[in-house]
């Protein structure tokens, strides 16, 4: 695609901190190439703060390559914004056009307070996985892969699950605020394979009620979690984390 | 993990919707095959609504039916209850809400089970005070007895010609009728299918085939209700 440069509104959510108001607030931002990543607009529109003597827009970032899950924009009512299977970082300037106003709003959901501005505070997954607990794999030379033989199948689906990058895209497209997707992720792509078998009852049983804990919302199926996916994890894996909570509940 | 921590987990809560959600499917197919005998009008004039009386007649008479009465009670008052609370409960979970919705990566319907729902509880309190509380509770304070017809020296309660009345020349009551159809039709079109996922149907082949029939469950079912009042309306059946 030829390369252009575009003149921008940005309307993004500012907010001091979890604990006072925020609110929407206008910018410009001029000559913005289409090459130039997402961030690296938002990049340009720091500098201009800065040298406005303004307060800099918070944001989480880290690898910008769409594999660590810390970049979080709900930009025009989509996480991640328009792109499929995407994350902000890897969202691109000419995913628009000269002369439209972005809306950028963090991911909203009350476990996952503002920390600032486009700052979440998604430290509610990481205690679902604690939760998680460990896996009983002996430690010492590796065995040979043979010894435990795995269907291409499951395998697969397991990598598939194991995708996930954490980024909380799901809770933020969800209605209910919901972390299913991510939860029932975690717990397919060990619920699929040998290793994960020795904890399946207690993994399963401790995370949702984590989960519940931190106060994300029941999964009604209505599949927009995996519709904005930058991993495009598959609704499937609800099914089956159902099904894994259903055995659990069986169990003493 | 007691039972109490099942039912009371967000999966669990969900569990309730998914099975009470399979069981009112299954007394769909049950209402729907009794009432459909009212059709053996439309081919035998002789049958003014026999065959569909006779069949009603066994439904409120047999002990069996009746004990499935009391759950289908029970499973309405579960779905109703519980469907109610889970959309509180998953309303208060984002008290700052969007600017820009993310209408994209679902359908409508699926987030408006609970305005579909309450359209269908509306609609269930006039459909009981048309059919359910006169033929049970008729002769009982105000409300008034159905009328009756002898087959074979049986009496029955004439519940063809109670449709009759409540139909024939009341537009109103058909179109709130054929309008509940609709919203039980986008109802189901969601429901069918999640409620198999909710309760862990995660195999594909089988997912596949719940879907294909979910859809045509929710097609078929609504859109035969729909003529039932429409039959009458029109004049098809008389």
């Amino acid at each position: 695609m030829e390369h252009y440069n575009m003149n921008l509104n940005l309307k993004v959510w500012r907010q001091q901190n979890k604990n006072t108001k925020g609110t929407f607030k206008m910018y410009r931002v001029e000559n913005i190439s289409s090459e130039m990543s997402f961030l690296e607009m938002f990049d340009v529109l720091n500098e201009q703060l800065i040298k406005d003597g303004e307060n800099p827009v918070a944001f989480d970032h880290d690898c910008r390559e769409g594999i660590c899950g810390s970049c979080s924009m709900y930009i025009n009512g989509k996480p991640h914004g328009p792109w499929q299977a995407n994350t902000t970082c890897q969202l691109h300037m000419r995913a628009f056009k000269d002369g439209d106003t972005i809306v950028v709003e963090p991911w909203r959901a009350d476990a996952f307070p503002v920390i600032k501005d486009l700052m979440v505070d998604r430290s509610a997954f990481d205690r679902i996985i604690q939760a998680g607990g460990y896996i009983s794999v002996n430690t010492g030379n590796a065995v040979d892969g043979n010894t435990l033989p795995i269907e291409k199948q499951k395998a697969d689906d397991a990598f598939a699950a194991a995708m996930c990058i954490g980024c909380g895209a799901c809770v933020a497209a969800c209605k209910n605020s919901s972390a299913m997707l991510f939860l029932s992720a975690k717990v397919s792509h060990l619920a699929l394979l040998p290793q994960g078998a020795p904890e399946r009852t207690t993994r399963v049983q401790n995370m949702v009620a984590q989960m519940d804990k931190e106060g994300f919302g029941s999964c009604t199926n209505t599949g927009a979690c995996e519709a904005t996916c930058p991993k495009e994890i598959s609704i499937t894996n609800i099914a089956r984390l159902n099904s894994e909570y259903i055995a659990a509940s069986f169990a003493d | 993990m007691t039972w109490k921590q099942v039912f009371t987990s967000s999966v669990g809560k969900k569990l309730v919707m998914g099975f009470t959600g399979i069981f009112l499917v299954l007394f769909l197919i049950v209402h729907v095959g009794l009432n459909a005998c009212i059709w053996a009008a439309a081919y035998d004039p002789a049958d003014q609504g026999q065959m569909f009386n006779k069949a009603a007649h066994f439904m409120g008479s047999n002990v069996l039916p009746r004990i499935l009465e009391i759950g289908l009670f029970a499973g309405f008052f579960l779905h109703i209850f519980q469907g109610y609370l889970l959309t509180l409960e998953n309303r208060k979970k984002r008290s700052t809400g969007y600017a820009v919705a993310y209408a994209d990566g679902s359908k409508w319907y699926s987030r408006s089970m609970a305005i579909l729902g309450t359209l269908l509880l509306m609609f269930l309190v006039m459909h009981i005070y048309h059919f359910w509380t006169p033929s049970r509770l008729g002769g009982i304070g105000t409300v008034q007895p159905l009328e009756e017809v002898f087959y074979n020296g049986v009496k029955h309660h004439n519940l063809y010609a109670e449709m009759r009345d409540v139909f024939v020349g009341n537009t109103l009551i058909v179109a709130l009728y054929v309008l509940a159809c609709g919203s039980l039709a986008y109802h189901l079109l969601h429901g069918f299918q999640s409620a198999f996922k909710t309760i862990g149907i995660h195999n594909k082949k089988i997912s596949g085939l719940i879907n294909s029939v979910g859809v045509g469950f929710s097609i078929i079912v609504p859109l035969l209700f729909a003529l039932m009042p429409l039959s009458f309306y029109f004049g098809w059946i008389k």
